[in-house]
């Protein structure tokens, strides 16, 4: 489970999450939508310790990930996250990117690891890129390389910050259809996403996110037809 | 002309200019390696730490501005004031690694903010830790960016130990010299010495083309 609580972030003067609260059971699909510049991908770089916060705790599994002495590389490992922008490791090949932290973080033998790193590249599809280097391969395949890689660790957790907003059109739906799989297999995800459908049918509840916390939380159906907050139901006019 | 004082060109002559030239690759080497090891280190220091980068800057600026003719001059002088007599070859050592280490910190450096902040992030949030990430990830890929800037300074070092000749190291250039006041055939000596030189950054040049092609970039 992981459990927000009163997080404060601020750069200098700029506030950034301004007393965060969300909990996110096992099994659960969250997305967190909301405008740009909200802070949300801030806060999914918090869950994992990847930014430090300046007030309140966030606990994974009952580890406070930003007390003194937690280990965050032991962290990490069980929480998987993909970025907006494509970051597959360019001199490595597909199977490399996605044995390297089997190999090296869990000390794994290169055959163990390799395996590892083929069954979940097969997994999300590129069962037939083992050997292609990430230049050679399109956007979306970045992005599932990515999801593979971070799959490996086998981690209870898998946070996507905005992961099809870098891509082509017609490259969404294969990134969102690796997600929705991952989500019908029972992962724990957390999405800050734009990708209305996705928020809609496939999270069990929607987080919207607005100037540094998070302003309503419930099921799509509610959040999108009945919102609470007057500028919920004005983010949800625009879309 | 009577040939009293001067001796023809002969095989024994080739020799001497090709023995010349394995202590220039001698010097070359040794001086590329520790100036390698070297500029890594102080580039890596430099990128990591603002602190480091200040303290570090002066010394990257001095050996950059000051010619190295007057660096080898003045640090063989200045070792022989503090009573340390070093051989030639030591002292040249010394003087082109710390003068190679201050340029290639600096491609190194180059080679480290060309990594993206988000590839450097995704390495740790898998779960390695820095000196994991370092080794297998930001190292990689900040040394295939630095790659041809390396190979630049290198091949400019291996030219530079001709500048050791001053104190007394007899490479390819002094060996030339030596040649030429003792034949009296300084253009065909000169040819000779320069063709050697070429050929032998041509085949360092050629081998890092074909190690560049090698590697995805």
């Amino acid at each position: 489970m992981i459990t927000i609580q009163d997080v404060k972030k601020s750069y200098g003067a700029a506030v950034v999450l301004n007393s965060v609260n969300l909990t996110v059971d096992k099994g659960e699909v969250v997305s967190i939508i909301g405008p740009s510049g909200s802070g949300k991908s801030t806060l999914l770089q918090c869950i994992n310790g990847l930014e430090a916060i300046q007030g309140g705790t966030i606990n994974v599994d009952g580890t406070s990930v930003h007390a003194r002495g937690t280990n965050l590389n032991r962290l990490r490992q069980k929480i998987g996250i993909v970025f907006q922008q494509f970051n597959a490791f360019p001199h490595l090949t597909a199977l490399q990117n996605a044995a390297l932290a089997p190999r090296r973080v869990l000390k794994l033998s290169k055959k163990e690891s390799h395996d590892r790193a083929r069954v979940q590249l097969e997994h999300v599809g590129l069962g037939d890129k083992l050997d292609f280097y990430p230049q050679q391969l399109s956007g979306g395949q970045q992005q599932r390389l990515a999801i593979a890689r971070a799959l490996t660790m086998s981690p209870s957790y898998m946070l996507f910050d905005e992961v099809t907003s870098a891509l082509d059109p017609e490259l969404v739906k294969e990134v969102l259809d690796t997600m929705r799989m991952l989500a019908r297999e029972g992962m724990t995800i957390v999405a800050v996403t734009h990708e209305m459908s996705f928020a809609r049918d496939v999270s069990t509840r929607v987080a919207f996110f607005d100037r540094g916390m998070v302003l309503e939380v419930g099921e799509p159906r509610k959040i999108f037809s009945k919102p609470a907050h007057a500028r919920t139901q004005e983010f949800i006019s625009r879309l | 002309m009577s040939n009293t004082y001067f001796v023809g060109l002969s095989f024994q002559s080739l020799l001497f200019l090709l023995e010349g030239a394995g202590r220039t690759l001698l010097l070359g080497f040794c001086a590329g390696f520790f100036g390698t090891l070297l500029g890594l280190t102080i580039g890596w220091l430099r990128f990591q730490s603002r602190i480091a980068a200040a303290v570090l800057a002066p010394y990257v600026d001095i050996c950059r501005s000051v010619p190295l003719l007057i660096q080898i001059i003045l640090v063989n002088a200045l070792l022989g004031v503090f009573g340390v007599y070093w051989n030639a070859f030591t002292t040249g050592l010394l003087v082109l690694a710390l003068y190679a280490g201050a340029y290639f910190s600096e491609v190194f450096r180059a080679g480290l903010h060309s990594v993206p902040i988000a590839t450097i992030r995704a390495g740790r949030a898998l779960g390695l830790n820095g000196l994991q990430n370092l080794a297998h990830v930001v190292m990689p890929i900040a040394t295939r960016v630095a790659f041809p800037g390396w190979v630049n300074i290198f091949l400019g070092t291996l030219k530079d130990t001709s500048l050791v000749a001053v104190i007394g190291y007899v490479e390819l250039l002094h060996a030339t010299q030596i040649l030429i006041t003792q034949t009296q055939q300084a253009l065909i000596v000169l040819l000779g010495s320069g063709a050697v030189y070429f050929i032998m950054c041509a085949v360092i040049s050629s081998l890092s083309r074909r190690f560049e092609i090698g590697i995805p970039k």
